[in-house]
């Protein structure tokens, strides 16, 4: 009796087991077919160096940064990289260059690939916080266009793979902001007129960046008296901001629940195709152009895996299939060829090389008193401050209530006793 | 009167389960929308499941859970009965200390874990990750084990265990005959707690975990962070399912042992 | 051979000084030395910048406290007074939400509080306005009753279920109205249950930096947002997070002796 039940169990389980392999099977094999048609690298030896040694490397890349699959008819990068090579992908994501930055500076992590912006790079390399990488084993760096070669941030280019380039906007409503598209520009982020519909950037660097344009200062500026102006500025936009997001700043926006938003354009472009009210402007008046590049940390323990997958998302097929799905614009020569006629005509994506000239600035890294100064005042602008005395009077009373209290206790035990 | 509060109760219900009912009526809409239901599917179950960073940090949150659970247990109930045959004074400071990740906010255990973490890790080869997760849950389970055994000793005669050492037992038979069954419900109930605890912990782990081994609540919070998918709904919807299930067969069990045992008491 | 029992804690004492009581001390040595490892009052000082984001954590999880404990007490109470086999069930029903995780629960939130969430749009087809709510400090204060309103039922109902029927009728017989009944028998005799439903609100909720994060839009910072951003968000500074916990450690000591005093039981918790 009791064996037939066992019996009757273990084939349920197997059957349940069947159809569940069954289905994950079928998938399998749809994928495969489309990799097949899809996916074509130059040197198929070259990625399957490390077949069947069990490596896997760790990926640490900003959110909706890489295509993912999610959508029909997507690739995804990082599944078609472990299937090429064999490598497994651990991919995490951080939200801004200074949470990345803290989580390399804490130590005891080992990420063997990040995506940190232009003035993070400089930043980075000055405190040994990334490696030069073999360019011998990123052959597919002669896709770089030599604009996005030897800037600033990695003069010799030795140290990072640019992966996107773009700018700095406004999303707005144009359903709701009647304000003629050419006519934006940064001061209506500090109009009264919208009130709490307003979304700001949650990071330093942006934010104060947006300030500085208002105040005619450099992007780049270093005066301790500009920077504290720009806090001002910000702290004055403060009554008017609903919230200081990052990538919530796509369902917020796709949702309504606010009109006006400062964001990268690529993924202006992105939060557009969910919400035809909206629309993307630049303003005429300037703005900051970054660059965000591929880096290996001096803590990565697979640096050659890791120069293989930067490799890989240099492939034309690949920077395509990311390009397509994050919008950002590209510096890779092969996959800016395969781009739409559309879409390399958009001012948005690629503006005119006059604008980018007179009109753009790349940040760079600043001085560790103005970083140090920035910080403080970007806390300091989402706090208020307060009397500097407060808390060493506050600590004392602490103090006082415990030592009262214990006394008390005291007294009353031994009022016990007798 | 009576009514009036029954009328309290309920919206107090209300007010409890709304938000959960809407994450799973929306877990079922076609569209992307969290206010507006559009029509019926099940898609978003479908890509669920074929969503491989939830799955393999479901897979990471079930590992942690179970060995951090089982090796406090272990720890924590010698510790019980160690401390329990202590003189008052230790014992009075181990119990301080030994309350400290509970009454201390958990951002601070966090805090102070990843502090002690990245010491070590600038002066050996310690890296975060599975480890250190696996550490800070042990080290937060630890205190809810020892919690729940200590007071299973009240009605044990503490010169038992050395009496049946004298009569010939071994150290590790007297222990095994003598004080574990005492203290056994003690035992069970803090293994269940610290692996709720580990199951569901979002804070400390947040601070210790490092390049690998996401767990499940640390995935659910950087989607949250990011474009939201409805797969986080029907995640939800899922989870409360397990939940339900957890605490009705666990009332059934108790039920049944309630009944068998036929005496009440709590 | 023979073996003392006390032995068996020997693991454990080594976990509990390492895992424990290390890193506690060595937030008191970060707060208190500079990079290079010279001493320092500096960072502890500097947390008097941020005194009005300790003033509003206190004021709104004092707030959020107190709305818990008036929902919560009536609550248990009823629990408490229901027949015994069916007390069981309820406490379950009660407590199911809070086995969901709490990052789901306050996502929940996110949907139903925002301009255009469910509750503006149930609002609209009544013809009312959208009301703001979402990051506001009433959604933040929100977030917090709904996810430690649990914490306060549960010790409440734990000491209220003790109380014997007879002293209710003692006490009517005596001459008390209900009234009177629930001030000078009910509270009295349910104080350890308030202290310790008041702790188990309190702490988690001054502490959260993921309630103000995903209801209150990142403006409105608490001291557990300003932790975190020392040590993993946009102002990388571990000296100064340090400084900051070994504050909130002092707040919340504070606030558990304060607490003890109204605890009948003279027991652990210093």
């Amino acid at each position: 009796m009791m064996k037939r039940r066992i019996f009757t169990l273990v084939s349920v389980l197997a059957l349940s087991m069947g159809l569940f392999s069954g289905c994950a099977f079928s998938d399998d094999t749809e994928e495969e077919e489309g990799e097949s048609q899809s996916l074509t690298v130059e040197d198929r030896d070259y990625y399957t160096r490390f077949k069947g040694d069990g490596i896997s490397i760790n990926v640490y890349n900003w959110g909706e940064y890489i295509s993912t699959g999610a959508d029909e008819g997507t690739l995804d990068v990082n599944a078609e990289f472990e299937k090429l090579t064999g490598i497994k992908v651990n991919y995490t994501n951080y939200a801004t260059n200074e949470e990345l930055y803290a989580k390399l500076k804490g130590g005891g992590t080992s990420y063997d690939v990040i995506i940190p912006s232009d003035y993070m790079i400089s930043k980075m390399i000055k405190e040994d916080l990334i490696q030069p990488l073999d360019m011998d084993n990123i052959p597919n760096y002669k896709y770089i266009m030599d604009n996005y070669r030897g800037l600033a941030y990695d003069p010799d280019n030795r140290y990072s793979v640019p992966y996107t380039w773009g700018t700095v906007g406004i999303i707005y409503n144009a359903e709701q902001i009647d304000t003629p598209k050419e006519e934006i520009d940064w001061d209506i982020l500090w109009d009264e007129k919208y009130k709490d519909q307003i979304l700001m950037f949650d990071n330093p660097r942006d934010a104060f960046a947006i300030a500085e344009l208002l105040l005619g200062y450099s992007l780049n500026t270093e005066d301790p008296d500009e920077l504290k102006a720009a806090a001002e500025k910000l702290k004055e936009q403060k009554q008017y901001v609903q919230a200081y997001v990052m990538d919530e700043v796509f369902d917020k926006m796709a949702a309504g629940e606010a009109l006006l938003a400062p964001y990268y354009a690529g993924d202006a472009l992105t939060i557009l195709e969910d919400n035809e009210d909206l629309d993307f402007v630049i303003p005429k008046s300037g703005t900051n152009l970054f660059v965000d590049a591929m880096c290996i940390p001096s803590s990565a323990k697979q640096k050659e895996a890791a120069e293989m997958y930067i490799n890989f998302m240099c492939e034309p097929d690949i920077a395509y299939a990311n390009i397509d799905y994050i919008c950002y614009s590209t510096p890779n020569s092969a996959a800016y060829e395969m781009l739409d006629e559309e879409v390399r005509e958009d001012p948005v994506s690629y503006p005119d090389s006059e604008f980018i000239a007179n009109k753009t600035t790349v940040f760079v890294n600043l001085s560790d008193e103005a970083n140090d100064q920035m910080k403080e005042l970007w806390t300091e602008m989402k706090s208020e401050t307060a009397n500097k005395w407060f808390v060493p009077i506050f600590l004392v009373v602490c103090v006082g209530i415990i030592a009262f209290v214990l006394i008390r206790r005291h007294l009353k035990k031994k009022k016990d006793i007798f | 009167m009576k009514k009036l509060g029954k009328i309290y109760l309920a919206l107090v219900l209300l007010f409890l389960y709304v938000p959960i009912f809407v994450l799973i009526v929306f877990s079922f809409n076609e569209s992307k929308s969290s206010s507006v239901f559009s029509g019926f599917t099940l898609d978003w179950y479908k890509r669920l499941f074929h969503n491989r960073i939830i799955i393999s940090s479901l897979v990471n949150t079930m590992i942690i859970a179970v060995i951090a659970s089982i090796v406090s247990t272990v720890l924590g109930t010698f510790a019980a009965i160690g401390i329990n045959s202590m003189r008052k004074v230790p014992r009075a400071v181990v119990m301080n200390v030994t309350n400290m990740p509970i009454i201390n906010p958990e951002i601070v255990t966090g805090v102070s874990l990843m502090l002690l973490f990245s010491f070590f890790a600038a002066r050996m080869t310690l890296e975060f990750g599975f480890v250190t997760l696996l550490i800070a849950h042990i080290t937060f389970d630890v205190p809810y084990v020892i919690l729940n055994v200590m007071p299973k000793f009240n009605q044990m005669d503490p010169h038992l265990y050395e009496a049946a050492q004298d009569l010939g037992c071994s150290p590790f038979k007297a222990f095994r005959k003598v004080v574990l069954p005492e203290i056994m419900p003690g035992v069970v109930s803090g293994f269940l707690m610290a692996f709720t605890y580990s199951l569901d912990d979002f804070v400390i782990s947040y601070f210790t975990t490092g390049s690998t081994s996401q767990t499940l609540p640390i995935t659910i919070y950087s989607m949250t962070r990011r474009k939201v998918s409805p797969e986080i709904n029907a995640l939800s919807t899922l989870i409360f399912i397990a939940v339900v299930l957890v605490l009705i067969v666990k009332n059934g069990i108790q039920n049944r042992a309630f009944k068998r045992s036929g005496m009440g008491g709590n | 051979m023979k073996m003392k029992l006390k032995y068996f804690s020997a693991p454990y004492l080594v976990w509990m000084i390492v895992f424990i009581l290390v890193p506690l001390l060595m937030i008191g040595y970060f707060a208190l030395t500079t990079d290079s490892g010279s001493f320092t009052l500096k960072h502890v000082s500097d947390v008097g910048q941020y005194a009005n984001i300790f003033v509003r954590s206190i004021w709104l999880s004092l707030i959020a406290t107190a709305i818990c404990l008036v929902v919560a007490y009536p609550v248990a109470f009823m629990l408490s007074r229901m027949e015994k086999h069916r007390q069981g069930t309820m406490l379950m029903i009660v407590m199911l939400p809070m086995w969901m995780n709490f990052l789901l629960r306050t996502y929940a939130w996110m949907t139903l509080l925002g301009n255009n969430g469910i509750i503006n749009h149930l609002l609209g087809t009544i013809g009312l306005g959208p009301v703001k709510m979402i990051n506001t400090s009433g959604a933040v204060v929100l977030g917090m009753v709904y996810n430690y309103l649990p914490f306060m039922i549960l010790p409440l109902y734990s000491v209220m279920v003790k109380i014997d029927k007879s002293m209710f009728e003692a006490a009517s017989d005596l001459g008390c109205s209900s009234a009177e009944t629930l001030w000078r028998v009910v509270i009295p005799l349910s104080m350890p249950g308030i202290t310790s439903g008041i702790t188990m609100v309190f702490v988690p909720a001054i502490s959260t930096f993921i309630i103000s994060r995903m209801l209150g839009g990142g403006s409105n910072l608490l001291i557990g947002d300003l932790i975190e951003m020392q040590f993993l968000g946009n102002a990388y500074n571990p000296h100064l997070g340090a400084a900051i916990s070994l504050v909130l450690m002092v707040i919340i000591l504070v606030i558990m002796t304060v607490m003890n005093q109204f605890d009948p039981d003279d027991q652990v918790l210093m």
